[in-house]
C-alpha cells in the first residue's frame, strides 16, 4: 500500500516537474523574459510536491502508532487494568492482527485485535487522501503563483543546498550516536571495573565472569583479576608491530618500484594486480593464515629445534602485513607519481643517478602522503579482527615471544560477544569499553597523523 | 671568446636527429656553440628549441620514448657515445629549467645537492665555501645569507630561479643550459637574471632557449633560429637581428608569425 503511494507521489513530481516547466515555454512564447531557465520552473513544481508529501509521512510515522494505541485503550481504560497490562493487550492484539500471535486468545484480545485492523486500515485510507490532497493543493497553488518574474531559481538551490546539508548531518549524527552509546556504556562498565584495574591489570580472563547467576547480585569484588587490558593492548600493538615490520618495507618498496622504474607496460598490469590482493575478504587471508601459514611456521621451528604454537603472533601479523601490503604500495605510488616531473628533471639535470633522485628528492617531497598510507595501513593492523580470531588465538597472553599465541582488542570483543550476552552486564560492557578504547587509540593516531603532516608541508609548502 | 682572433667552439652537434616515437622532431641539426658566449635559441613553440637543448645533457634519456641520433661532441668527445657517462657529463653540463624548480629542502642543501652527489667537498667548511660562492655568483647570496636553513620554496619567483641557477653553477660546470628561466618571472627578476647570464658567462658557457626576441637580443651574442624542427638560421645575434639571411628568419623577428 504504502510502495504505491509512494511511486504514485513519484510520478506526481514528474508531472509537476513537466508541468512546471511547460507553464514556463507558455510563458516564454509569449514573448517574455523569464528569470531563469524553464528546468527550474518544473524543478520548483517538483519540490512543492515533495515537500508537502515528505512532511505528512514524517508525521503519520512518528504519530500515528501512538494515536492508535490511545484509541484502543480508552476503550478499557476506565476498567481497573494496570498500565502493564494494557500496554500486554495492545502488543499481543497487534501481534495477533498480524497472525504471529502463538499465545491463548480471549476474547479480550480478538476484539481489540478487530479493532486495531480496522483503525488502521482508516489510518491508511486517510493517509493517502490527505497526502494526494495535500500535493495537489500546493502544486496547484505553486503552478498558480509561477509567473515570467517569480524566483524559482533560488528556492530550487537553496532546496538542493538543504538536501546536500541533511545527508551530511545525517553521517555525523550517526558517528555521534554511535560515540555516545559506547560512551554510555564505557561509563556503566567502570561503575562496576574501576579503570585502574581496567588499565593496568595484567589478568584478561573474561570467561570467569561467564559464570555468574543473572539472578545473584553484582558482586564487584568477583571480578578483581577478570578486566586487565594490559595483555590485550600489549598484544594488539605486537600484532599490529609484526605487520607493519612486513608491510612497510616491502609495501614502499614495492610503491617506488612501481612509481619511478616500472615500464608502463609492467605498471599496467602490476598494480591492478598488486591491488587485488586489498579485495581479499579479511576471512580468506584468516584461514590462510590459521591453515598453512601457522602449521608452516610450527614445523619450521620444530626443525629448528624452538617451540612454536600453531597459533602465533607471528602468523597473524605476517599475514596482516600481506594484507596490508597493497594499501601501502598503491598509495605511496600515487603519491610518488604526483611529485612534479620538475624535480626529477632539476636532480637528473645535477648529474644525479635514480637512486640518489629517489632518495634525496622525491622520497622526502612524497613524504607526507607516505607517511599517511602508513598510519591508514596501521588503523588497519589495530582494527583486524578476523586473521587474529582464527590464526593467534584467543587466550589473552601477555607476552612478546611472536611464537607465542596472543589476542587483540578486536579478537577479544568477538570473543564476549559471541554467543549469549545480556545487556547491562559487565562481560557485554567490556566489549563496549574496548571498543572505546580502540576507538580513542585510532583516534589518536589519526590525529598524530594529521599534525605530522601538516607540519611537514608548512615546512616545504 | 676569441684566443689570437680564432673562435674557440665549444660544442660541436653534426647532423642531429630526435625522434619522439615515430615522430621526428628535429631534421639534421648541425650548429657550433662558441665558449664563454651566450648562444639564444629562438623559434616558435613547438619548433624543437627546447629538444635540441635536452639533447646536450641527454636529458632526453629520460622519456622513453625519445631516441637521439647523431653527433654531439663537447670537447671534442661525442656525449651520444655509449662510453659517456651521463653523471659526469651532467656534472659538466648545468641546466635551469623553465618554472623554477627548487627541491623541497633548504636553501642551503639545494645548493650542496650537486656538491654532495658528486664528493666534492671533503669537509663542512669546504661544503659552506661552495654553497656561500654560488649564491655569490647568483647574486643572491645578500639576501638569503640569514635564512639559509629555510626551505627553497619559500622563496619568490625570481629568488628561487637564482637559487636554482646557484644550483646549477655549484658543481663549476662547463655548461649553463637555460629553458626560457624567465618565462615565469616577472620583468624586474627577469632582468636580474639576465644581468646574472651576463656575468655568468665569464665563466660558462650558456646556451638559452628564449621566446623573447628582446632577451635574446639583450643577453646572447649569437643565436640560433629553429623552425618545425630545423634550424633555418644560425649565427652572431648582430647579424641574425639585423640583417637575416633567411625570409623566415626575418619574418619572425618581425613579428609577422611565430
Amino acid at each position: 500500500m504504502n510502495l504505491i503511494l509512494f511511486t504514485f507521489i513519484v510520478l506526481l513530481g514528474f508531472t509537476s516537474y513537466y508541468f512546471g516547466r511547460k507553464k514556463a515555454y507558455t510563458i516564454q512564447s509569449t514573448k517574455k523574459r523569464l528569470t531563469a531557465l524553464p528546468q527550474f520552473y518544473g524543478y520548483y513544481l517538483a519540490i512543492w510536491c515533495a515537500i508537502p508529501a515528505f512532511i505528512i509521512f514524517s508525521l503519520w510515522a512518528i504519530f500515528e502508532p501512538t494515536i492508535v494505541k490511545l484509541l484502543i485503550l480508552s476503550d478499557y481504560s476506565n476498567q481497573g487494568y494496570l498500565d502493564d497490562e494494557l500496554n500486554l493487550l495492545y502488543e499481543k492484539s497487534k501481534a495477533l492482527s498480524r497472525g504471529q500471535f502463538t499465545g491463548e486468545i480471549t476474547p479480550l484480545i480478538e476484539a481489540s485485535a478487530e479493532k486495531y485492523l480496522s483503525l488502521r486500515s482508516i489510518a491508511q485510507s486517510s493517509k493517502v487522501v490527505i497526502v494526494l490532497s495535500a500535493i495537489i493543493a500546493s502544486v496547484a497553488y505553486a503552478y498558480k503563483r509561477i509567473s515570467s518574474n517569480s524566483r524559482t531559481r533560488e528556492p530550487v538551490e537553496k532546496f538542493l543546498n538543504a538536501v546536500l546539508f541533511t545527508a551530511s548531518l545525517a553521517a555525523i549524527l550517526t558517528t555521534v550516536g554511535i560515540v555516545f552509546s559506547l560512551i554510555f556504556q564505557t561509563i556503566d562498565f567502570f561503575k562496576v571495573i574501576p579503570l585502574f584495574d581496567f588499565v593496568f591489570g595484567t589478568h584478561w580472563y573474561p570467561a570467569k565472569a561467564f559464570v555468574r547467576d543473572s539472578s545473584e547480585a553484582l558482586d564487584p569484588t568477583m571480578y578483581s583479576d577478570t578486566f586487565g587490558a594490559v595483555p590485550i593492548f600489549a598484544g594488539t600493538f605486537f600484532i599490529a608491530f609484526i605487520a607493519m615490520c612486513v608491510a612497510i618495507p616491502i609495501g614502499l618498496m614495492s610503491g617506488i618500484y612501481l612509481a619511478e622504474y616500472a615500464s608502463t607496460k609492467v605498471r599496467q598490469y602490476a598494480k591492478p594486480l598488486i591491488e587485488i590482493l586489498a579485495g581479499i575478504p579479511t576471512v580468506v587471508y584468516g584461514f590462510f593464515a590459521a591453515l598453512t601459514v601457522g602449521p608452516f611456521l610450527k614445523e619450521l621451528g620444530t626443525s629448528m629445534g624452538l617451540e612454536v604454537s600453531a597459533e602465533s603472533a607471528l602468523a597473524a601479523g605476517g599475514v596482516m602485513g600481506i594484507m596490508i601490503i597493497p594499501f601501502i604500495s598503491s598509495l605511496s605510488d600515487d603519491v610518488i607519481t604526483s611529485v612534479p616531473q620538475s624535480l626529477r628533471d632539476g636532480s637528473y639535470a645535477m648529474g644525479a643517478t635514480k637512486s640518489e633522485t629517489i632518495k634525496r628528492v622525491i622520497f622526502p617531497a612524497a613524504l607526507p602522503g607516505i607517511v599517511g598510507s602508513i598510519l591508514l595501513g596501521v588503523s588497519r593492523a589495530i582494527g583486524e579482527t578476523m586473521i587474529v580470531v582464527m590464526a593467534s588465538g584467543l587466550a589473552a597472553n601477555l607476552t612478546l615471544n611472536p611464537l607465542e599465541s596472543t589476542s587483540t582488542i578486536t579478537a577479544q570483543i568477538v570473543v564476549i560477544l559471541i554467543g549469549d550476552q545480556a545487556f547491562g552486564d559487565p562481560k557485554t560492557q567490556a566489549a563496549f569499553a574496548l571498543g572505546m578504547s580502540l576507538f580513542l587509540v585510532t583516534l589518536c593516531l589519526n590525529i598524530v597523523a594529521l599534525r605530522v603532516v601538516k607540519k611537514y608541508r608548512e615546512k616545504y609548502e | 671568446m676569441r684566443k689570437n682572433g680564432v673562435k674557440m667552439i665549444k660544442i660541436k652537434a653534426k647532423d642531429v636527429d630526435v625522434f619522439y616515437g615515430k615522430k621526428q622532431a628535429l631534421f639534421n641539426i648541425s650548429l657550433d656553440i662558441e665558449e664563454n658566449q651566450v648562444t639564444a635559441l629562438i623559434g616558435p613553440s613547438g619548433c624543437g628549441k627546447s629538444t635540441f637543448l635536452r639533447c646536450l645533457n641527454r636529458m632526453n634519456d629520460v622519456i622513453d620514448i625519445c631516441s637521439v641520433k647523431g653527433e654531439i661532441l663537447i670537447n671534442d668527445f661525442n656525449i651520444n657515445d655509449k662510453s659517456c657517462d651521463v653523471v659526469r657529463l651532467r656534472e659538466k653540463i648545468g641546466m635551469v629549467f623553465q618554472k623554477p624548480n627548487p627541491f623541497p629542502k633548504t636553501l642551503y642543501e639545494n645548493v650542496s645537492y650537486g656538491p654532495t652527489i658528486h664528493g666534492m667537498a671533503q669537509s663542512k667548511q669546504e661544503m659552506d665555501e661552495i654553497v656561500e660562492t654560488s649564491l655569490k655568483k647568483a647574486a643572491l647570496w645578500e639576501e638569503v645569507k640569514d635564512r639559509l636553513h629555510e626551505p627553497g620554496t619559500g622563496l619568490s619567483g625570481g629568488q628561487q630561479q637564482r637559487l636554482c641557477i646557484a644550483r646549477a653553477i655549484s658543481v663549476r660546470p662547463e655548461v649553463i643550459l637555460m629553458d626560457e628561466p624567465c618565462s615565469a618571472l616577472d620583468p624586474i627578476a627577469t632582468a636580474q637574471i639576465e644581468e646574472l647570464i651576463d656575468e655568468l658567462k665569464k665563466e660558462h658557457t650558456i646556451i638559452i632557449v628564449t621566446h623573447s626576441m628582446a632577451q635574446a637580443a639583450r643577453v646572447s651574442q649569437n643565436t640560433g633560429f629553429f623552425h618545425l624542427g630545423q634550424l633555418i638560421e644560425h649565427g652572431s645575434t648582430d647579424k641574425i637581428f639585423k640583417n637575416p639571411d633567411n625570409k623566415k628568419t626575418q619574418d619572425y623577428i618581425t613579428g609577422r608569425f611565430g
